[in-house]
C-alpha cells in the first residue's frame, strides 16, 4: 500500500514538473527559428523594421526561455531523486543521452543566447545572426537527445541485462541513437514546437491587428508565422502518423487505449469522435462507446499502413488471441515470475560458489528474460493504461492539429491577398488558438506517457519498481513545493509577457 | 582508442572528468558570490543594474555547469547518482529549489508587471548565492564523510534516516566545507567585478569587500585542509572495505601529481589574492579562476583514486561506493569518452565568445543605453 502510494506521488510529481516544463519548451523550439528567420530577412534586406520586429519577439522569447530553464533543471535531477532505482537499473543507457545533451546543446544555447541578447553592438551583424541560428539549433539539439532518451523508454533497444550487476547495459550506442521510435518522436515533437511558435506569433500579431496597433510589423510577422506554421503543420501531421505507426509496432496496449479498441479487428476503423462508456470494464460485454462516428479501415491503415492489418484490442492483449498469435498477459506474468526467481537463485548460487546451479539458473533466466518486467505485475489487467485519459487526449490533439492547419492556411491566404484587416472573426480565432496549441501539446504527452503505463521502460520495468525508496511524505512535500513555486513563476511569466505585448512592438 | 583501455582506466578517466567539471562549476560560482554582494557593492539603483548586467550575461554558464556536472555523474557513475540523489533527497531538492528561483530572477527582476516585485527576485538571487552554494558545499563534503545508506544485492539503495540527507548538516567538516565554498564564491565575485566593470565606486567597494572575504576564505580553507588530513577514510581491496586513518593525507603523499597540482592550485589562488589586494591588479580573476579549477579538481580526484571509497556508507560499510562498483559499463564509458573529446571544443568557443563580448569593460552608460538590459 505504502509502495503504491509512493509510486503514485512520484508519478504525480514527475507529471507535474514535466508538464510545466512542456509549457515553455515548445515556444523555445519554435520561436527561436522564427526569430532566426526574421533576423535573416533583416540582414539580407537591411530594413530596420525587421530588426525591430526581431527584437520584439526576442524579448518575449527571453522571458519564456528563463522559466524553461527553471523547470528543466529539476527534471534532470528528478531521475536521481525520485526514480533512483530506475537510474541505476537503466542508467547505463539512459544517462548517456542526458549527458550528451548537456555538453552538445545546453552550453551552445547558453553561450550564444548571451550573444543574441547582449551582442548587438559587440559582434558583427553576421556573427550575431549566426548566434541566433545557433540558439535555435542548440535548443533543437537538446530536444533530440532528450527524445532519444524518451524514445528508448518507449522502445528499448541496444542493451542486455547483466545478471551480475543486476541492471541493463548498453550494447550498441547506434541502436539507441537511431531508434526509429526516437526519430518519429523527435520529428513530431519539434514539429509541435514549430507549430506552437507559429500560433504564438500569428495569434499575438492578430491581436495587434484587431486593436489597429503596430499594423505594419504585425502583418509582416503574420506572414512569417503563418508560412512557417502552414509548412510545419503538414510536417506535424505526417510525423504524427509516423508516431502512430511506431506505437502500433511497439506499444499495442497504448494503441488500443488511444482508440478505445476492446476487440481487435482486421480492417479496423478509427473513431473520429465519440464518447466512451464509463461503465465498460475489461473483459465484459458492454459496448465501449455511448456514441461514435467511425472512419472505416482508417486504424489499420494509420497503424500499419495496410487496411488489411489486424489491430489488437484490449481484450486480445489481456486474454490473448491464439489465432493472431498474441500471448495472454497471464502467461507473460508467469514467465516473468520464473525469470525473477531464476535470477534470485542465480545470485544465491553464485554467492555460495555452486557453479552448476548458477549455470542452470542463468539458462532459465535467459529463456524467460523478455518477460522479466511482467513478473513484477500482479494482475493481468494492469498491462492496460487508463483508457479514457489516453483516448480523449489523443483525439483532442489530432482534432486541434487539423484545425491549426486550416487556420494557417486561411490566415496566410488572406494575408497574401492583403484582406486580413476585415477578417475580424478569423483574427479572433487566431488569438484564441494560442491556448489550444498548449492544450494539444500537453495532450500529446499524456498520450505518450500515460499510454505507456504501467511501464517506465516498455515491457522491462514497471513504474512501481522504478521509484526511489524515500518516504511518501518526502515526495508529497516536494510535490506541493513545486506546485506552488511553478505556479507563482508561471503567473509572473504570463503577466510579464502580457505587459510586454500591451507595451507594443516599438522600442525593443 | 578508448575501447582498448581497461575498465579501471576508464573509470579513473571519468572520475577525472567529473572532478574537472566540478572544478569548472566551482569557478563559475563567482556568479552566485556576486549575487550575495548585490546590496553590499551596489548602493544606488544604477549601480545595482550594472552589477546585475555584468553577472546576468554569464549566469547561465554556471547554471549549465551544474546541469552538466549532474549529467556526467549520471552517465558515468549511475549508482552514485541513484544512491546519493535518491537518498539525500531533501538536501538535493533544497539545492534545486535554490537554482529554480535563480533562473527567472535576472530576466524578471525589473520587468514591468512582474507579479512578485523586484525585491523578491533580488532575495531569490541572494538565497541562490548563499544557501544554494553552501548546501552544494555540504553535499560535496559528504563524498568524504559519507552518507546513511545501504544497498541490497540487486544494488537498490535505501536511506536509513528519516531526515534524508539533512543529517549531514550536523557534521562540522561538512559545514566548514560549505562555508569555504561560499567564501570562495564571494572572493571570485569581487575579483570578477574588479576586472569586468569600469564603475569606480563598485570596484573600490569590491576591493574592500575582498579583504574580509579573503580572510574568511583562508581561515576556513585552512580549517578544512586540517580536518581533511586528520580524517580517516575508507580504503578497499579484494577483501572489502576498511577504515584507514589519515586516508586523504596519504592519498596526497602517495600520488605526487595530486600533491603538486594542489600546491599549484592553492598557490595560484594565493597569488591572485596577493596581486588584487596589494598590487591593485585587475587581472587577478584569471589566476584565481585557474587556481580554483585546479584546486577543486584535485580535491575531488583525491577521493576517486588510490583505492578510496567515493561515497562511504555510514550505515553499512560494505554498501560504500567506489569508482569501480558504481560506474557504467565498459561500453558506455567508452562511448562517453568519445563524447568527452568535445569538452575542449566547448570550452574553446565559450572562451572566444566571451573574449569578444568582454573586450570593453561595462559602464553605467552602456547599461542604461542597452534596450535589453536586465
Ligand atoms: C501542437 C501540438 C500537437 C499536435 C497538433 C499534434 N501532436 Fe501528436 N504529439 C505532440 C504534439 C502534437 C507532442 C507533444 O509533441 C507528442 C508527445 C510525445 C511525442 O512524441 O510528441 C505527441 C504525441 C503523439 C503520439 C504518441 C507518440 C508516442 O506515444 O510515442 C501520436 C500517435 C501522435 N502524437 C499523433 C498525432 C497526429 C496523428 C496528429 C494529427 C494532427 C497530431 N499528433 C497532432
Ligand atoms: C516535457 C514533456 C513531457 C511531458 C509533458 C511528460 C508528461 C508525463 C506525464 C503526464 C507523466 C505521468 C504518467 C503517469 O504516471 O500516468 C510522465 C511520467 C514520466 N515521464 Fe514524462 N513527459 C515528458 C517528457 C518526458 C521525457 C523526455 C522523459 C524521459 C526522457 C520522460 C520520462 C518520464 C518518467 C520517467 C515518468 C515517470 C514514470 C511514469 O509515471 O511513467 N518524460 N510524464
Ligand atoms: C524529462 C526529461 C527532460 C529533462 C531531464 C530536461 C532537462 C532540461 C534542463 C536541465 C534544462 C535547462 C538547460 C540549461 O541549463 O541550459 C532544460 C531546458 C530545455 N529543455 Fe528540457 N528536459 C526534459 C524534457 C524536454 C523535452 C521533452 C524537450 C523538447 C522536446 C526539452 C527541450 C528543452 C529546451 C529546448 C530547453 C531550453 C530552455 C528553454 O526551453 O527555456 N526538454 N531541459
Amino acid at each position: 500500500m505504502e509502495d503504491a502510494l509512493l509510486t503514485d506521488w512520484s508519478r504525480a510529481q514527475f507529471a507535474l514538473t514535466a508538464m510545466y516544463h512542456w509549457l515553455f519548451v515548445p515556444l523555445t523550439l519554435g520561436l527561436s527559428f522564427i526569430i532566426a528567420i526574421m533576423e535573416t530577412i533583416y540582414v539580407k534586406t537591411g530594413n530596420v523594421v525587421w530588426k525591430e520586429i526581431t527584437k520584439f519577439w526576442m524579448t518575449l522569447f527571453a522571458i519564456n526561455f528563463a522559466i524553461g530553464l527553471a523547470t528543466g533543471i529539476i527534471m534532470e535531477f528528478e531521475f536521481g531523486t525520485n526514480w533512483s532505482n530506475y537510474s541505476w537499473i537503466v542508467g547505463d543507457i539512459f544517462g548517456a543521452p542526458l549527458a550528451i545533451e548537456g555538453i552538445m546543446a545546453f552550453f551552445m544555447e547558453s553561450t550564444f543566447f548571451a550573444v543574441m541578447f547582449f551582442g548587438w553592438d559587440k559582434v558583427s551583424k553576421k556573427m550575431h545572426l549566426l548566434s541566433t541560428w545557433l540558439v535555435a539549433i542548440g535548443s533543437n539539439l537538446s530536444a533530440l537527445w532528450i527524445l532519444v532518451a524518451n524514445g528508448w523508454m518507449q522502445n528499448p533497444v541496444g542493451m542486455v541485462f547483466n545478471v551480475d550487476t543486476a541492471r541493463f547495459e548498453m550494447e550498441s550506442f547506434w541502436d539507441v541513437l537511431f531508434n526509429p521510435n526516437a526519430y518519429s518522436k523527435f520529428l513530431h515533437t519539434i514539429g509541435s514546437g514549430y507549430v506552437m511558435g507559429s500560433l504564438f506569433v500569428v495569434g499575438i500579431s492578430a491581436w495587434y491587428l484587431l486593436k489597429g496597433r503596430d499594423v505594419v510589423k504585425a502583418k509582416k510577422s503574420i506572414v512569417v508565422g503563418a508560412t512557417f506554421g502552414l509548412i510545419t503543420s503538414i510536417f506535424l501531421i505526417v510525423s504524427g502518423d509516423e508516431s502512430a505507426h511506431e506505437v502500433a509496432l511497439h506499444q499495442p496496449t497504448k494503441l488500443a487505449a488511444m482508440e478505445g479498441l476492446y476487440d481487435g479487428h482486421t480492417r479496423a476503423g478509427i473513431v473520429a469522435v465519440g464518447q466512451l462508456n464509463s461503465e465498460k470494464e475489461i473483459g465484459d460485454k458492454k459496448e465501449p462507446f455511448i456514441w461514435e462516428i467511425e472512419i472505416p479501415y482508417a486504424l489499420s491503415f494509420l497503424g500499419f499502413h495496410n487496411t488489411d492489418a489486424f489491430v489488437a484490442g484490449i481484450n486480445d492483449l489481456v486474454y490473448g488471441n491464439k489465432e493472431q498469435g498474441i500471448e495472454s498477459a497471464k502467461s507473460k506474468i508467469e514467465k516473468g515470475k520464473v525469470a525473477i526467481e531464476a535470477l534470485r537463485s542465480y545470485k544465491e548460487a553464485k554467492k555460495s560458489g555452486d557453479i552448476a546451479k548458477a549455470k542452470t539458473a542463468l539458462e532459465t533466466f535467459r529463456a524467460n528474460e523478455p518477460y522479466f518486467g511482467y513478473g513484477y505485475l500482479s494482475d493481468e489487467k494492469e498491462i492496460i493504461p487508463p483508457v479514457a485519459l489516453t483516448f480523449y487526449s489523443f483525439h483532442i490533439m489530432v482534432g486541434f492539429g487539423l484545425w491549426f492547419l486550416m487556420l494557417f492556411f486561411f490566415v496566410l491566404y488572406f494575408a497574401m491577398v492583403n484582406r486580413l484587416d476585415g477578417k475580424k472573426m478569423l483574427l479572433r480565432l487566431a488569438v484564441f488558438s494560442i491556448p489550444l496549441g498548449y492544450i494539444a501539446g500537453e495532450a500529446g504527452w499524456i498520450v505518450a506517457e500515460v499510454g505507456r503505463q504501467p511501464w517506465a521502460i516498455q515491457d522491462m520495468l514497471p513504474v512501481g519498481m522504478a521509484t526511489s525508496n524515500v518516504s511518501v511524505t518526502a515526495v508529497q512535500t516536494t510535490f506541493w513545493l513545486f506546485a506552488i513555486i511553478f505556479t507563482l513563476l508561471m503567473i509572473a511569466e504570463i503577466k510579464i509577457i502580457l505587459k510586454q505585448i500591451k507595451l507594443g512592438m516599438e522600442g525593443h | 582508442m578508448f575501447e582498448d583501455l581497461e575498465l579501471l582506466r576508464l573509470q579513473q578517466y571519468w572520475w577525472f572528468i567529473v572532478s574537472l567539471l566540478g572544478g569548472f562549476f566551482a569557478f563559475m560560482m563567482f556568479i552566485q558570490g556576486g549575487q550575495t554582494l548585490l546590496g553590499r557593492l551596489g548602493k544606488t539603483e544604477e549601480e545595482k543594474n550594472v552589477i546585475i548586467a555584468s553577472l546576468g550575461r554569464k549566469w547561465e554558464l554556471s547554471f549549465t555547469s551544474l546541469v552538466m556536472f549532474g549529467g556526467a555523474l549520471f552517465a558515468a557513475f549511475p549508482l552514485f547518482y541513484a544512491v546519493s540523489f535518491g537518498g539525500a533527497y531533501y538536501v538535493w531538492m533544497a539545492i534545486l529549489f535554490c537554482f529554480i528561483i535563480q533562473a527567472v530572477s535576472y530576466e524578471y527582476r525589473k520587468k514591468p508587471d512582474n507579479f512578485l516585485g523586484q525585491k523578491t527576485y533580488e532575495t531569490f538571487l541572494y538565497i541562490n548565492g548563499s544557501l544554494g552554494i553552501f548546501l552544494i558545499g555540504v553535499a560535496l563534503a559528504t563524498l568524504y564523510t559519507g552518507g546513511n545508506f545501504i544497498r541490497n544485492d540487486m544494488n537498490l539503495s535505501f536511506w536509513t534516516t528519516h531526515t534524508y540527507g539533512l543529517e549531514a548538516l550536523i557534521n562540522p567538516f561538512n559545514l566548514a566545507f560549505g562555508l569555504v565554498i561560499f567564501f570562495l564564491s564571494r572572493v571570485g565575485a569581487s575579483l570578477y567585478f574588479i576586472n569586468n566593470l569600469a564603475v569606480e565606486t563598485i570596484v573600490n567597494r569590491a576591493r574592500e569587500q575582498l579583504k574580509i572575504d579573503a580572510l574568511l576564505f583562508l581561515g576556513f580553507f585552512l580549517l578544512v585542509a586540517f580536518m581533511l588530513f586528520m580524517m580517516s577514510g575508507l580504503a578497499y581491496d579484494s577483501e572489502g572495505f576498511k577504515v584507514v586513518e589519515h586516508k586523504f593525507f596519504f592519498n596526497l603523499i602517495e600520488t605526487p601529481i595530486l600533491l603538486i597540482s594542489l600546491l599549484v592550485g592553492v598557490g595560484l589562488v594565493l597569488y591572485a589574492l596577493y596581486t588584487a589586494l596589494f598590487k591593485n591588479s585587475t587581472k587577478s580573476v584569471w589566476f584565481n579562476g585557474v587556481g580554483t579549477i585546479i584546486t577543486v579538481t584535485t580535491l575531488l580526484c583525491l577521493i576517486g583514486f588510490n583505492r578510496t571509497a567515493i561515497y562511504p556508507s555510514l550505515s553499512d560499510i560494505d554498501s560504500s561506493l567506489t569508482i569501480v562498483n558504481s560506474s557504467g559499463s565498459h561500453y558506455t564509458l567508452t562511448a562517453m569518452s568519445y563524447v568527452s573529446l568535445m569538452v575542449p571544443f566547448v570550452l574553446g568557443y565559450i572562451y572566444f565568445i566571451w573574449r569578444a563580448m568582454d573586450k570593453t569593460k561595462i559602464t553605467s552608460e552602456e547599461i542604461e543605453a542597452d534596450s535589453h538590459h536586465y
